[in-house]
């Protein structure tokens, strides 16, 4: 009897590895396992022996029975993980072929730069304050202690529109008085502040000008401002926005609006500070003014300058964003060549 | 400006490399932006960036002074000259020259005095004389017709002094060296180039810089001489000065040198102008350049016996005044110039302009080589006046830039004194007795006091007061102590330092230039912080760029200038512009024909950016924000910010495997349904659309945003007629212009979470089938009133036209969504629900279902 079964058992086992496909190993089960296979044959047979063979037999069916399960679900999975090993192989794509592109929008090279530096001093608590591109005269020039015919006017070739005393603003400097005189309250108030926006010159457009330009200008007004806080914080600043590792120079120089009047100047991080053609061999990048403000400003914004103080500065996002990314024109900005702004 | 050290250093000791003394003027506001060496090595000092400089260093060993004791001819060429140059050596060097301006000594045997000259040995490295562009070469021994040569006497272009090539460099005679000095410490020099700002008038001289080293580095001033002794008949019995505007010429003074002789300058005083690129001219116009670049103050010489012969007889008479109206005056430079009345000028004893005051002299009195009598005047005018002339003369002169920034009474005398010195040291003759001086109302000295704790309270730090005061006086300011207050007086120069507390603040400037900016610490703000405010407007303005962003549109920034004639390209001939109405900020001084006003509209900007990139793609989609600028009246304008936005070309980018056969080109509902997400993103739900009459529209495919019933903008497909006025060439171009101060006031500040539902919803699609002229927004509301508050949702998703449908119909099939949290509707529910919408859309619509 066993040496039958351990014949039927090679057999079945021999015929399930010739199965290659789903079919025949069906067909394979129902010959053995189906209601009608071999294995129900040998049980059905068990009823004609006598008592006492019953239970031998019954057990070696048995076996038999689940050596073919083990063997036909073994089969099973070694079937399925050949088909999924071939479709996965068959499934494989040229990854080298491009993508679908998705249409992705940006904003302007200037407009991540004013982002970036409004992130920058909202953090030390400047707050947006903004001023209007058509200046009358007094607010961009003489209020801020440029009277007619004073040769700082020379630093500034202004637009004039044919209305006598209307103008383009030049700087977004006459956006301090508006904001001292707007939040201030009569001088009583603290102000710490930037002034983005748009300012005109009358210059010819080169590669190195433009006649329109963005400003950044910023302005701290208080009790207690010193010339030191002017240093730290725009040093502060300078870090954040070129580098922990950056130097910065303040180097002496004249704004009317100003008294002490600096420029600013960082390593610069093209060349660490050891000379290219950006820097003009300086090893400096010059990135804004700024000063104390001018008594004269202080009271033309409604403050008295015995008490108060403040500073203020003045940045330019495009010239930032030139130095950043090596552009050699700024005509770019304004062209809106699309092929330049896919590159932000 | 160009500074020279060597004569920088007439006036105070530099101890410091040149290099690290450009640093420190740059740093305390007299920017060096460039350092030019002649004949010496640039120095390298850490921390010191400056260019590497490609100039000729002149080798000490190689490169010296010579002494030409004789000249001898070539015995085989007739144009080459040997010369026996006494270097210091042993003997005598024998160079072979070509140099036609020693010529004249050939022959003449040894020399009683020495030619001086630079002389370079074997081995030196000079620049090439006779090549175009700048080349090296190097001295080597080599035979000239048959004379053996190895060094070579030098020309200034063979130095890298100038372009000068016609001959050697003959220097005056060199007493203070002996011959084989290095030639560096005879001619070597660096000249700093310096950029004043405005308010360094005080320092637009050698003096003036000399100034600032001296109490930048802790030297000691050494002033020019401005003694001066006259003799004879006193200058003020043959000259008269009558000022008939003291606000306008404060100061008038005049000196008179009787017997002077008009020749070249001498050398040393031509090299000096040239080296801050001046041309010599004469010895008496070189004195007067030659102050007006060594202290500040410009001259004016007159020819005095022109004068005496215009006085017929009178004695001559120089009056100052405003030009009249019509006036004219032939200036020195040959132009017959018409005057304004805002001009000075100065007149003759008949009152007839013969100089523009402070700018040019007349062509009528000037020197010329006749000349022997010399008035010198020197004179202060009114800065505004100054700065006018040049600007309507357009005359920019030294002496013109001079003036204009407001030079002091005080400097006249000692200009005149010390150019009435010096020209009669280069051009002999007698000075006159005495110095006419007219001043008629001597100027206030500035007196200024300063407390001590205004220092530290704007600069932040600590400083007694006798550093303060040591500080301002090694600036020529006068100070006295009374307790913990300096009182300064001024130098008179300064007339850029004011009074009260705008004085403080100057004075505190000059004691942080001192100290050095880079010597006041880094602190942090201490302050009281400022109350904090919102600004909704430019936090939404950003969150509008943020939404375009995400709609996958790029940020355009145009010029903010147009014309009214590109603007109004953008209406059909005949149409009445929808634009605004308002007159254009027109400028003055355009600086473009394409720029002449203040835009109106953003839509002319996008198409012309548009146009532009059309031919690297056809498919765009942009926006800008910013301000259009409308006139009101007068005064300023309004600036509302505006919303533009352009779309063109393919509805998708391209892509494989259908990139042949794209989406299709954006239409009307590309830009609808991108307007629609914005307003989503604002959260603005209570907006229609309705047909637009926008002149720059094509008036069946745009339309007007309407918000809570206010127009906000147009949209729509530009207008075929303005597409082909501009002529485009690309796809049809879908815009807006949007009010985007509307806008943002419109979002909510906040809007309410809707709960999310609880139970499943049913979905069911619709087709219905209504006349072509039935629009669908009708459909859509008859469809929400009949499915009442079960039907939560209806969409539009799909158009239909055939011949199934019927000529004149269309078929608009609708996703419906049935939900309510109440309970899980049933089939049934929703069966009744359709059937009522189905039955109102035929009663109403005369619709019916789509089969």
């Amino acid at each position: 009897m066993s040496d039958s079964l351990q014949t039927l058992t090679d057999e079945a086992l021999h015929a399930l590895e010739q199965c290659a496909d789903d079919d025949s190993l069906q067909a394979w089960k129902v010959k053995y396992l189906g209601q009608k296979g071999v294995v129900r044959d040998l049980m059905n047979k068990i009823a004609s022996l006598p008592v006492e063979e019953r239970k031998p037999y019954g057990l070696a069916v048995n076996g038999f029975k689940e050596a073919l399960s083990h063997a036909y679900e073994a089969r099973l999975q070694a079937l399925q993980d050949a088909k999924l090993a071939r479709d996965l192989e068959e499934g494989a794509l040229d990854i080298t072929m491009p993508g679908r592109p998705r249409q992705v929008g940006g904003l302007h090279p200037s407009t991540q730069t004013l982002r970036q530096i409004y992130a920058i001093w909202a953090d030390m608590g400047f707050q947006v304050y903004k001023s209007r591109d058509v200046e009358d005269d007094d607010t961009n020039f003489t209020l801020l202690n440029i009277p007619p015919h004073h040769p700082a006017r020379d630093m500034q070739d202004t637009f004039y529109t044919t209305e006598p005393n209307i103008i383009l603003r030049t700087h977004t400097s006459p956006g301090q008085i508006r904001a001292m005189r707007d939040l201030g309250q009569g001088g009583t108030q603290p102000i710490r502040v930037i002034l983005p926006g748009m300012c005109y010159r009358y210059e010819q457009i080169t590669p190195r000008s433009e006649v329109q330009f963005h400003q950044v200008e910023g302005l701290v007004i208080g009790r207690n401002i010193r010339m030191s806080d002017l240093k730290g914080t725009i040093t502060a600043f300078a870090r954040r926005m070129f580098g922990e590792q950056a130097a910065v120079r303040f180097r002496a120089s004249y704004f009317p609006f100003t008294e002490p009047s600096m420029e600013i100047d960082v390593e610069c991080f093209l060349c660490d500070g050891q000379g290219c053609r950006i820097c003009k061999h300086s090893g400096w990048l010059e990135i804004a003014g700024s000063g104390m403000v001018h008594p004269t400003v202080l009271r033309n914004g409604g403050y008295d300058p015995t008490q108060w103080s403040g500073f203020a500065f003045g940045m330019g996002p495009e010239r930032m964003t030139i130095l950043k990314h090596g552009i050699e024109d700024i005509r770019y900005f304004w062209a809106n060549d699309i092929r330049f702004l896919e590159q932000f | 400006m160009r500074v020279p050290l060597s004569w920088l250093k007439e006036f105070v000791d530099v101890a410091l490399p040149v290099e690290v003394l450009a640093e420190r003027l740059t740093t305390a506001g007299l920017e060096v932006s460039h350092i030019e060496y002649i004949g010496l090595p640039q120095q390298t000092i850490p921390g010191v960036r400056y260019p590497k400089s490609d100039h000729l260093v002149w080798d000490r060993e190689k490169i010296l002074l010579g002494a030409i004791r004789e000249v001898k001819r070539h015995p085989e060429a007739d144009r080459l000259l040997l010369a026996m140059v006494d270097y210091g050596g042993p003997e005598l060097e024998q160079c072979v020259t070509g140099a036609p301006n020693i010529g004249q000594y050939a022959g003449l045997g040894p020399l009683e005095t020495p030619l001086w000259t630079p002389f370079a040995m074997e081995g030196a490295q000079v620049w090439d004389g006779h090549s175009e562009e700048r080349k090296l070469m190097t001295l080597k021994g080599k035979s000239l017709r048959g004379i053996y040569n190895k060094s070579m006497v030098c020309s200034e272009k063979e130095l890298g002094i100038s372009d000068e090539h016609e001959g050697i460099l003959l220097l005056d005679p060199q007493p203070n060296f002996v011959p084989g000095t290095p030639l560096a410490d005879v001619l070597g020099d660096v000249i700093l180039h310096v950029e004043l700002t405005p308010n360094f008038g005080h320092a637009l001289s050698i003096l003036g810089v000399a100034r600032e080293v001296a109490a930048l580095t802790g030297q000691e001033l050494r002033e020019p001489s401005y003694v001066l002794r006259g003799r004879g008949a006193p200058v003020a019995q043959a000259i008269e000065v009558e000022i008939r505007d003291a606000q306008r010429n404060p100061r008038f003074t005049l000196t008179l040198l009787r017997g002077a002789k008009v020749q070249p300058s001498p050398q040393w005083m031509q090299r000096r102008l040239k080296a801050v690129g001046q041309r010599p001219i004469n010895n008496i116009v070189d004195v007067t350049n030659y102050v007006m670049f060594e202290m500040g103050q410009p001259l004016h010489a007159f020819d005095y016996d022109k004068l005496l012969a215009r006085a017929k007889g009178r004695t001559p008479k120089l009056i100052t005044r405003l030009a009249r109206e019509g006036e004219t005056l032939k200036t020195l430079d040959g132009q017959e110039r018409a005057l304004s009345v805002n001009d000075i000028v100065i007149a003759d004893n008949d009152d007839v302009a013969i100089s523009l005051a402070a700018v040019m002299g007349g062509y009528d009195t000037e020197i010329d080589d006749n000349t022997t009598n010399v008035l010198l005047e020197a004179a202060t005018w009114d800065f505004i006046s100054v700065r006018r002339t040049a600007h309507s003369q357009k005359l920019f002169s030294e002496a013109s830039t001079r003036f204009s920034r407001n030079l002091h009474p005080s400097r006249a005398i000692l200009g005149n004194q010390r150019g009435m010195a010096l020209m009669q040291q280069v051009a002999g003759g007698e000075v006159a007795e005495g110095l006419l001086d007219a001043y008629p109302q001597p100027a206030e000295p500035i007196t200024i006091s300063l407390p001590l704790h205004e220092i530290k309270r704007l600069l932040g730090i600590e400083m007694s007061v006798q550093q303060a005061a040591e500080l301002l006086t090694r600036l020529q300011f006068d100070v006295t102590l009374e307790g913990e207050t300096l009182h300064v007086t001024a130098p008179t120069y300064r007339t850029d330092i004011g009074t009260g507390v705008i004085g403080q603040a100057d004075l505190i400037e000059e004691l942080a230039r001192l100290i050095g900016y880079d010597r006041i610490p880094d602190t942090i703000m201490a302050d009281e912080m400022p109350p904090q405010r919102s600004f909704r407007a430019f936090e939404m303005e950003e969150r509008v760029r943020d939404l375009l962003v995400s709609l996958g549109l790029r940020e355009n920034i145009s010029y903010r200038f147009s014309t009214p004639e590109a603007e109004a390209r953008l209406v059909p001939p005949g149409a009445v512009s929808s634009f605004p109405q308002a007159e254009y900020v027109a400028l003055q001084n355009p600086i473009s024909a394409d720029k002449t006003v203040l835009r109106h509209t953003l839509l002319a900007g996008l198409l012309e950016n548009a146009a532009r990139n059309l031919r690297y793609a056809q498919r765009q989609q942009v926006f800008e924000i910013g301000s259009v600028y409308l006139k009101q009246g007068t005064g300023l304008p309004a600036e509302p910010l505006r919303l533009g936005l352009l779309m063109t070309g393919a509805r998708r980018p391209a892509a494989w495997p259908d990139s042949a056969a794209p989406a299709g080109d954006v239409d009307f509902y590309d830009l609808k349904g991108l307007i629609e997400g914005l307003l989503e993103g604002l959260h603005i739900r209570d907006y229609v659309v309705r047909r637009s009459t926008h002149s720059s529209f094509h008036p069946g495919r745009s339309a007007d945003l309407l918000i809570a019933g206010q127009p906000v903008g147009a949209f729509g497909q530009l207008h075929p007629l303005v597409a082909q006025a501009i002529r485009w060439e690309g796809a049809p171009v879908l815009m807006a212009e949007l009010d985007l101060e509307a806008l943002i006031s419109a979002a909510p500040v906040r809007h309410t979470f809707a709960p999310l539902p609880t139970t499943p919803a049913v979905l069911e699609d619709i087709a219905i089938v209504v006349r072509e002229d039935v629009p669908h927004a009708e459909v859509e509301a008859l469809i929400r009133r009949a499915g009442g508050p079960l039907l939560k949702d209806v969409r539009l998703f799909d158009v239909y036209r055939g011949s199934q449908i019927g000529e004149g119909h269309k078929s608009l099939a609708y996703a419906l969504t049935y939900q309510t949290n109440e309970r899980t509707l049933t089939d049934k529910d929703v069966q009744k629900i359709r059937q009522k919408i189905v039955a109102t859309l035929e009663k109403q619509l005369e619709a019916r279902l789509r089969a």
